[in-house]
């Protein structure tokens, strides 16, 4: 089958690899019908996360059908339709038990690696590193589904790929990182990075009832699609992040902040993004904070810190006393996807969104190595690819 | 000099890169060791200069390396690819007796700078491309059935989970 392969930073291609075989008697082999690049593979693309190996398939979000069982999987059947969460979950440890399926106690089969790099494993994911198992991704034409049976979202007749294929991560991101800002109709909820999780977040917090959404971006086609998702937008390129906020807040900062950038925030528009690509560069730092430290500045004291970005390793110059001493709320964590998509697909069902409106460029496989580039640089209006295998 | 051939974006990013390690890797060997650079070249009055240019090759270096657009420091590296090529050239005088030296750094120098113009140039053409494309309008694209301000808390029913919920005493102050 061909698939997109890592073979190193920013290099990836389009090979031809062996076909995926059920392994465990829970897993299922889906036929890849949509498949996407989300804005953590391109951490991966840009050699940020520790754990990559020559001919690792990319790739967390994707959908199709079932092609094969295994023989003891009774939930599934050939032919159903199906999108899968990027989590690989067991549904039956304690973690899954409590709906806390991002940290599965099981599905890591690399669990002595990531138990020293994190303390504790967290749960196997699709194409994203062998610190999470090192599980074959989706950006293929066929995928090998572990516990199947627990984690497929089976989807019913009447909706197409491109308005559920996002269930299997971006939308539930965008919308955990708003639940756990447990927004009061008073809220401003200010949102940096205005990308897919950023834009899913600001319509997460919109149907929530904030009373306003701040976007934060300089790209303006995100901005547009900011504004249009009802966000007051700042272009930090234009003016200053922390005065637009106060002025938007009478002087007293968001309630709730959700960092919808990550590790990889723009580099070069502030001093401290600077200081850290420099640190970077020379490997004496993994990450860059600059919306972390921004956040805990700017956000009115006792507020809450969302943070759906994705993190890899250690930072630097955290300003822990404003977090301390304002007594705010961090909540972190990969998205507990299967918590949320039964909501989610039936607001979807009931026409309350629809989320193929981030979809900006529709590929085949082969043209994904170069979409990678595309969409990491922002250019020709790229917010979100879909490829069709 | 010219640019012979444009080559693609990832290209130049990947000649800027090599060109920033290169910068850090000489900056290092002046600073580690400028008396034995001047020796060589027959220049044993310059080791404090040289130690300087060290310094300056490991800024422009590190620049290359962090800066998101590298262009301005590839041109920086032009610069002191002149002032190199000044400073070497005071060493050509018939009285050195490491000319041969010298003009293998010269030769050297110049190799680096062409190579320097070389990706600045290529790098600017990208940027330059790529700004050319048209904006893409995504102003319509909100997602909702209904306009922004209709669909504001159409989520009301949905039930926050216990262990995400805001504890009681951080709540606001119900309205009077």
């Amino acid at each position: 089958m061909r698939a997109l392969v890592w073979h190193g930073k920013h290099d990836i291609r389009c090979d031809t690899v062996p076909d995926p075989a059920i392994e465990q008697p829970r897993d299922a082999i889906v036929k890849v019908t949509a498949c996407a690049i989300c804005g953590s593979d391109l951490h991966l693309y840009d050699g940020f996360m520790p754990g990559m190996k020559n001919g690792d398939i990319m790739g967390h979000e994707f959908m199709g059908e079932v092609v094969e069982v295994g023989s003891e999987n009774h939930r599934l059947k050939k032919g159903d339709r199906v999108v899968v969460p990027f989590t690989i979950i067991c549904g039956e440890c304690d973690q899954c038990k409590r709906g806390y399926f991002s940290v599965c106690e099981r599905s890591n089969r690399n669990k002595e690696m990531a138990d020293k790099v994190f303390g504790h494993a967290t749960a196997g994911l699709f194409g994203y590193t062998h610190l999470t198992g090192g599980y074959p991704g989706g950006q293929a034409e066929y995928v090998r589904v572990p516990c199947a049976d627990a984690s497929a979202v089976k989807i019913p007749d009447g909706l197409t790929d491109e308005q559920v294929l996002f269930l299997g991560d971006i939308f539930p991101t965008g919308w955990q990182a708003a639940v756990q800002c447990d927004i009061e109709p008073t809220d401003t909820v200010a949102i940096w990075g205005a990308g897919p999780v950023g834009q899913f977040a600001i319509r997460s917090a919109v149907l929530l009832g904030a009373k306003q959404v701040v976007a934060i971006d300089h790209v303006p086609e995100r901005l547009d699609m900011a504004r249009a998702g009802g966000a007051i937008t700042i272009n930090f390129d234009e003016e200053s992040v922390l005065e637009r906020l106060k002025e938007l807040t009478h002087g007293k900062g968001p309630e709730k902040c959700i960092d919808a950038v990550g590790l990889e925030a723009h580099a070069t528009r502030s001093i401290d993004s600077l200081y850290d690509r420099a640190k970077q560069a020379v490997m004496l730092e993994t990450d860059r904070p600059h919306v972390l430290r921004e956040m805990m500045y700017v956000c009115r004291p006792a507020g809450t810190l969302s943070v759906p970005g994705v993190y890899g390793g250690l930072l630097d110059k955290i300003p822990f006393g404003a977090f301390m001493n304002k007594g705010l709320t961090m909540r972190t964590g990969q998205t507990h996807v299967n918590r949320w998509t039964d909501d989610l697909l039936r607001r979807i069902q009931e026409g309350q969104i629809d989320p193929s409106f981030v979809i900006t460029h529709r590929v085949g496989l082969e043209e994904g190595p170069g979409m990678y580039k595309t969409f990491r640089d922002k250019q020709d209006g790229c917010i979100k690819v879909v490829l069709r295998p | 000099m010219t640019c012979a051939a444009p080559i693609s974006a990832g290209s130049a990013e990947t000649l800027a890169r090599g060109l920033g390690w290169f910068s850090i890797a000489l900056g290092a060997l002046e600073l580690a060791a400028p008396r034995t650079l001047a020796d060589t070249l027959g220049m044993k009055d310059r080791e404090h200069l040289i130690a300087g240019y060290g310094a300056r090759e490991i800024a422009t270096g590190v620049g290359i390396l962090a800066a998101s657009d590298p262009a301005p420091w590839i041109w920086a590296r032009v610069g002191g690819d002149v002032l190199d090529f000044g400073t070497l050239a005071a060493g050509l005088s018939t009285e050195n007796p490491r000319r041969g030296s010298v003009f293998v750094a010269l030769a050297t120098v110049m190799t680096v700078a062409g190579l320097d113009v070389f990706c600045a140039q290529s790098l600017a053409m990208n940027r330059r491309v790529a700004g050319q494309r048209p904006r893409q309008d995504y102003s319509r694209r909100s997602g909702w059935p209904q306009p922004p301000a209709a669909m504001r808390g159409a989520a009301r029913d949905f039930d926050v989970p216990r262990d995400m919920r805001t504890p009681d005493a951080l709540r606001p102050y119900p309205p009077n």
